[in-house]
């Protein structure tokens, strides 16, 4: 018995730390609608920050002084990102915020590790907390117990900040209607810069906590930064109470879960996600969505199909790209055709994010099924390779039509993380099932036929069938479906009311996105000659949505220039410096700045503008966006 | 009119929201071609009697039939797909898309063409989205960003989408709210002559008194969500009931002299 | 210029200057160089891809200051691999195709090291892999173009079963990352004990996320079950967690606890003075060796780097150094002749003579394995013995059976 007692209150101290960071996101995306992907970002920084600050601040003042310091700090920085970089884009496409983030993230990774070198540090140990008191003849650590006491205080403290001050009332004013509290005179600006830092604040904090705990080491950021996510869905996005107990349940069912199934661990929060945001599709504590107003920064112009001009363009910049191997080495064929697959993986999400307003964070997934169906045929029933093209993307779509049909039940970020949820059900499926997937160690020997074993050959062939993928998907957009989807997106009762089942056409749409990732998947298998579960993991989901966004969601194809823009860019640094992340987040935040629509979104309103006359009608894809401001 | 079929009948219908009753006892029924209008101070339920009539919410008790089909419960495309067109009080369009285009999309719902993958949607139709729309009087602004209309023009945008299904019924709620007076009469004038000539019912909200004395064949009044009067214009006007809640209003809905009344 | 502009110019700063190291790395071609291509997870893994990259550059010095191979100069080119198969596969075909290598080397993790032996003998292209550990790369997906440096996980299984064999523990737990590395090692461990000592039981297993372990739940669900021993297979950042839970809860007290690589610097340094002791680990105890062949390596390491040297730099080293004996015996570049040159030879390592085994292409290079203990706030690994790999591979009947054919 005191074992299960114990037990729970381990769960308990593995929660606290889960709750304060997911708290901070919570807040941050309940006041600004920002999908804070540096949230893990902070929390390591205040990790990093405490490690160097208890080691020179001596006692137990200088210890807890060293980790509130640490928190402090981490918060200024956050202000200062608010200020220069979020203020910037704040009226930028949804989600854009995300690549900023996302950027900043890349950029701190590879910081922390040429400031704080590369080996894992260990932090002190809280004085007077070392130890473990006895409780029935089992451990419980003092730590824990300042942790599990922790959790609900600073609950408590949010509660009363939220309920008994003006700001923290405004707080809530602002997370159940953005454009109110802009009525009510409040000056937004230092409204949203005060609930960053203190979402920074609680993350840095509960980084800073760790120290005593773990290693302090530059994956912190990526081990946390999914479960928090995950904690604040489940509880419902904007309810701290709700962050509280999803990061409770999740800790307990983690530490029992694993007194049965020892490999539970791998899964279970996106388990418990996905149960949740079926059977409650606005998690435990949140409430439905009011009907989402205009988003901000939707475009007004609409989309046109390419004049003849800008086709006869396109078919210029086709063959350009078709006399490649006329010019490049065997290497540039190789990367060209690793870019052409992205540009189809690309563009397959961005159809069902621009057209559908569907972001999907767990795209790779498709992407995934798509290698492994090619694995399957090529390795175990010996397929030709043209078989397993065409029949290896049907695992895509089936995964697409099963996973799909539950995931268009929901809209806007708790979509975004069941599809993430599935995704990591995939991927550890495919890590996993060691017999049949190989685990991840993979399944290699998938090679390409004889008849396109050479580089160009190959680069012919995905260029071949990206072209007619982005084709396809650009006819799409322009046929009664694509117009039938993307009302769904502008307007579900108007949708409704003129006879369109959303459901269903968002599920086509989705089972559509699905293939053609997997149709760049089995590409990519080829490519690459063996598969993984990576090929289902969150980087490749993330990856895919920051092409989107670095393109321009508003346009019609800026994926394809994004693929292209990013995968260039990212196999380049890597293959040329070790700071690749550092630089590649630079480059993101750059463009953050300099392209708040993204960069063919962008151009496109330059364009339309007149600012860039000469292009106008020349440049596929350029008049579709938004005027600037 | 009585001689014209029953399109729409309405039996007992209710719906509460927490003990609150929304809407108590409501029945009524309207004929084919005949324009019918539903009247009442705010929070009188008039709304949620709209959106139960086309499947937008489900009623607790009663009963609607369209041309002898009981329809409660059915969903809003279920109920569009019998031929129902509806217009909201606030407007709901497609804003990324042109004006011709909200029009289009609708036209291909009505042609049941909505997972065709290969069709031109910017050529669908073409010609009857621009019918409908010189109709309702928006054909100079086909090609603009439907998100830059004026909030009037967005109205008559969402009766050409309603028209564009040929419907039997149109349910319009406060259809010309946002127009100026001579704009109001204009819309009503259209919508009552594509009404008979094409056999349509039409159920209005409304709460400009003069737009609705002026084009309804019959009035009905609801009042804390139930029907206090039915009738024509004149019997209505004279309803002491009537008068009793206009006037505590503040309203006088019979001074048809009046401009500019607005909402 | 306001407070914004110079972070956003900051940003530019570190943008343009990535760009020009980039653009400066490209050196010109020489004829009388020879390149070998080398791939590690150097942004994903630094605290062992940072003392194995000053390995293999002390290695190229000394090859080049010893006249180079047959009078040409040896020239490394390293890419990083992002810890992605992908993207060490991309790294490869750079390395082959446009940077004209006469052979790869390098990789950490086992499925990277696994993609680019696939790859390898898709493209007939000689592949010394330096540390994945899992044995399906000289086993049953081992071909005929890739060599292993590094003991396999069923040779630091085997040394450290032999030790375990001698403890009078019988009930035993397992606790390890739940992946392939994790899953191979205990079951490799598990087998080649329960032959050892067939009275043994098993009696629980925990397999927390690599990376991403919940160390007190993990520690309690040991504890409850009740062992005798425990089997460590956790490292990294995983390891110290794991460790710090169990002191505080007192897992360890009373019981001996056998443990993959924990006496490798790289996971041992960190745990400073709250590393447990007496933990049966396998290791590099670079204080306590004292043999001539180690001495040169550790006074030239230090002497070039002014740091101590980890296990990684010891691959790295070696790594370095069994590329440029087989480029030498070899006197071609020639993939076939490569491999003929490699099968068997013979060459020196900082722990004394190793040998590519014709058979699996596994090298006898062997670990050091001894109990650790604390000594000055740091955690050393004491009583240390090294075990030749040569005593613990697999047999050559096994290496038959699994294998596939050429």
């Amino acid at each position: 018995m005191s074992f299960y007692v114990v037990q729970f209150l381990t769960g308990l101290a593995s929660a606290a730390s889960l709750f304060l960071v997911a708290s901070g996101l919570s807040i941050i995306f309940g006041v600004t609608r920002i999908v804070n992907f540096a949230h893990g970002a902070f929390y390591m920084l205040g990790a990093y920050l405490a490690f160097s600050l208890t080691e020179r601040l001596s006692g137990t003042l200088g210890f807890w002084g060293g980790i509130v310091g640490a928190a402090l700090i981490v918060a200024l920085i956050g202000v200062v990102v608010e200020m220069v970089l979020l203020r910037r884009i704040y009226r930028s496409p949804e989600l854009f915020q995300l690549l900023a983030t996302f950027g900043l993230t890349l950029m701190v990774e590879d910081l922390v590790v040429l400031i704080w070198g590369p080996d894992d540090l260990l932090g002190r140990r809280a004085p007077g907390l070392r130890g473990a008191v006895d409780f029935f003849g089992q451990a419980v650590p003092t730590y824990d117990i300042l942790l599990i006491v922790l959790g609900p205080v600073v609950l408590g403290a949010l509660w009363l900040l939220f309920r008994r001050t003006r700001w923290g009332v405004l707080v809530r004013a602002a997370t159940q209607d953005r454009d109110m509290v802009a009525a009510l005179g409040v000056n937004q600006k230092w409204l949203f810069t005060s609930v960053f830092a203190l979402g920074v604040f609680l993350a840095a904090l509960g980084g800073a906590l760790q120290i005593p705990r773990d290693a302090v080491n530059h994956t912190m950021d990526l081990r946390i930064i999914v479960d928090v996510f995950v904690v604040v869905v489940i509880g419902g996005l904007g309810s701290i109470t709700g962050a509280f107990v999803a990061a409770v349940l999740v800790s307990e069912l983690n530490a029992f879960g694993i007194l049965i199934f020892p490999k539970i661990s791998i899964i279970l929060v996106f388990l418990v996600m996905a149960i949740v945001l079926i059977v409650r599709p606005w998690g435990l504590f949140g409430k439905p969505e009011a009907a989402a107003r205009q988003t901000p920064g939707l475009s007004v112009r609409p989309w046109q199909p390419l004049s003849f001009n800008e086709r006869l363009a396109c078919v210029g910049a086709l063959i350009v790209a078709a006399a490649l191997p006329l010019l490049g080495s065997n290497y540039a064929l190789i990367v060209g055709a690793e870019i052409a697959i992205f540009v189809i993986f690309a563009a397959s999400l961005h159809f069902l994010m621009s057209v559908g307003g569907l972001a999907s964070f767990g795209h790779a997934a498709y992407f995934g099924l798509g290698t492994y169906g090619v694995a399957f045929l090529a390795k175990f029933l010996g397929f030709p390779m043209i078989a397993c093209l065409l029949l290896g993307p049907v695992l895509g779509l089936l995964g697409a039509m099963l996973f799909g049909w539950f995931a268009v039940q929901l809209s806007g970020v708790y979509f975004a993380m069941l599809t993430l949820a599935f995704a990591q059900i995939v991927w550890s499926i495919a890590f996993q099932w060691v017999e049949v997937t190989g685990g991840d160690n993979g399944i290699l020997g998938v090679w390409p036929a004889a008849f396109v074993a050479t580089p160009a050959r190959f680069y012919w062939l995905a260029l071949f069938v990206t072209a007619v993928s982005v084709t396809l998907l650009r006819v799409l957009v322009f046929s009664p479906f694509g117009y039938a989807l993307r009302a769904t997106r502008d307007s579900g009762l108007r949708s409704e009311a003129i006879g369109l089942n959303s459901k269903r056409i968002q599920w086509t749409a989705f089972v559509i996105a699905g293939t053609f990732a997997g149709i760049s998947g089995a590409l990519f298998a080829y490519l690459k000659g063996s598969v993984f579960p990576d090929n289902a993991g969150i980087a490749l989901s993330v990856d895919s949505l920051v092409m989107v966004l670095l393109g321009g969601v508003e346009t019609v194809s800026g994926a394809v220039i994004g693929a292209i823009v990013y995968k260039a860019l990212s196999i380049w640094l890597v293959s040329y410096t070790d700071l690749s992340k550092l630089v590649l987040g630079g480059f993101i935040v750059l463009i953050v700045v300099a392209f708040p629509k993204g960069i063919v979104g962008t151009f496109g309103s330059l364009v339309d503008n007149g600012r860039l006359p000469f292009f106008k009608r020349a440049l596929p894809g350029a008049s579709q966006a938004e005027g600037a401001e | 009119m009585s001689m014209a079929p029953t399109l729409l009948a309405v039996e007992d219908l209710s719906k509460s929201y927490g003990g609150v009753h929304a809407v108590r006892g409501v029945s009524f029924s309207l004929a084919a071609g005949e324009i019918l209008a539903l009247i009442g101070p705010n929070g009188a339920g008039k709304s949620t009697c709209f959106d139960m009539l086309n499947g937008q919410k489900t009623p607790d008790r009663g009963r609607v039939q369209l041309l002898g089909d009981d329809i409660t419960g059915r969903p809003p495309r279920a109920v569009w797909r019998l031929g129902v067109g509806r217009t909201f009080q606030i407007t709901a369009t497609f804003p990324t898309m042109t004006v011709r285009e909200n029009v289009q999309v609708a036209l291909v719902s009505h042609a049941n063409c909505i997972f065709n993958v290969w069709r031109s949607t910017p050529a669908f139709q073409r010609d009857e989205a621009d019918r409908l729309l010189e109709l309702v009087g928006v054909g100079g602004y086909a090609d603009r960003p439907c998100g830059e209309l004026a909030y009037g023009d967005l109205k008559r945008l969402e009766l050409a989408i309603a028209l564009a299904n040929r419907p039997k019924l149109l349910l319009m709620d406060e259809p010309t709210a946002g127009m100026a007076p001579r704009e109001r009469i204009e819309l009503m004038r259209l919508t009552a002559r594509v009404a008979r000539e094409h056999a349509i019912g039409v159920l209005f909200t409304e709460h400009d008194m003069d737009v609705v004395f002026e084009h309804a064949d019959r009035i009905l009044v609801l009042n804390r969500g139930a029907l206090i009067a039915e009738g024509s214009p004149d019997d209505v006007r004279r309803d002491p009931q009537v008068r009793a809640i206009y006037l505590g209003e503040g309203l006088v809905y019979d001074a048809r002299h009046r401009e500019g009344a607005g909402a | 210029m306001r407070p914004g502009n110079l972070l956003l110019s900051g940003c530019l700063a570190v943008v343009m200057a990535g760009m020009a190291t980039a653009a400066t790395t490209t050196s010109a071609l020489a004829q009388s160089e020879i390149k070998i291509g080398e791939i590690n997870s150097y942004s994903a893994l630094p605290s062992f891809t940072e003392p194995y990259r000053k390995g293999w550059q002390l290695a190229v010095e000394e090859v080049n200051a010893a006249g180079g191979i047959n009078g040409k100069k040896l020239v490394v080119i390293s890419k990083d691999d992002n810890g992605k198969p992908a993207d060490a596969v991309t790294a490869a075909n750079e390395l082959v195709s446009s940077d004209g290598v006469v052979m790869i080397s390098g990789t950490f993790f086992s499925n990277i090291g696994l993609a680019v032996s696939d790859f390898a003998k898709q493209k007939k292209v000689f592949f010394l892999a330096g540390e994945p550990l899992t044995d399906a790369v000289t086993m049953s997906k081992g071909n005929r173009y890739t060599f292993r440096l590094r003991p396999s996980n069923y040779m630091q299984a085997a040394m450290l079963a032999d030790e375990a064999a001698k403890l009078p523990a019988k009930r035993w737990a397992t606790v390890a990352p739940n992946y392939e590395y994790g899953q191979s090692a205990v079951a490799v461990f598990k087998e080649l004990l329960s032959k050892k000592r067939p009275d043994i039981q098993w009696v629980g297993e925990q397999w927390p996320p690599q990376g991403k372990i919940d160390a007190g739940p993990v520690v309690q669900a040991l504890a409850a079950v009740n062992p005798e021993a425990i089997l460590n297979v956790e490292f990294g950042p995983d390891l110290v967690k794991f460790v710090r839970e169990g002191n505080t809860r007192g897992l360890f007290k009373g019981k001996s606890v056998v443990s993959f690589l924990t006496g490798e610097p790289e996971y041992l340094d960190p745990l400073k003075d709250e590393t447990p002791e007496g933990w049966i680990v396998t290791g590099y105890p670079w204080y306590d060796i004292k043999t001539a062949d180690h001495d040169k390596f550790l006074k030239a390491y230090q002497a070039k780097f002014n740091d101590y040297p980890r296990l990684g730099s010891v691959v790295g080293y070696e790594l370095i150094k069994s590329a440029a004996a087989i480029l030498a015996k070899a006197n071609s570049t020639e993939t076939d002749k490569l491999i003929a040159a490699a099968e068997g030879i013979k060459l020196g390592s900082p722990f004394g003579e190793i040998t590519f085994r014709k058979s699996d292409h596994q090298a006898t290079l062997g670990a050091f394995v001894g109990k650790t203990a604390v000594k000055d706030g740091k955690g050393v690994m004491v009583d240390s013995a090294y075990r030749d790999g040569a005593n613990f591979m697999p047999s050559e009947a096994e290496v038959e059976k699994v294998r596939p054919k050429d």
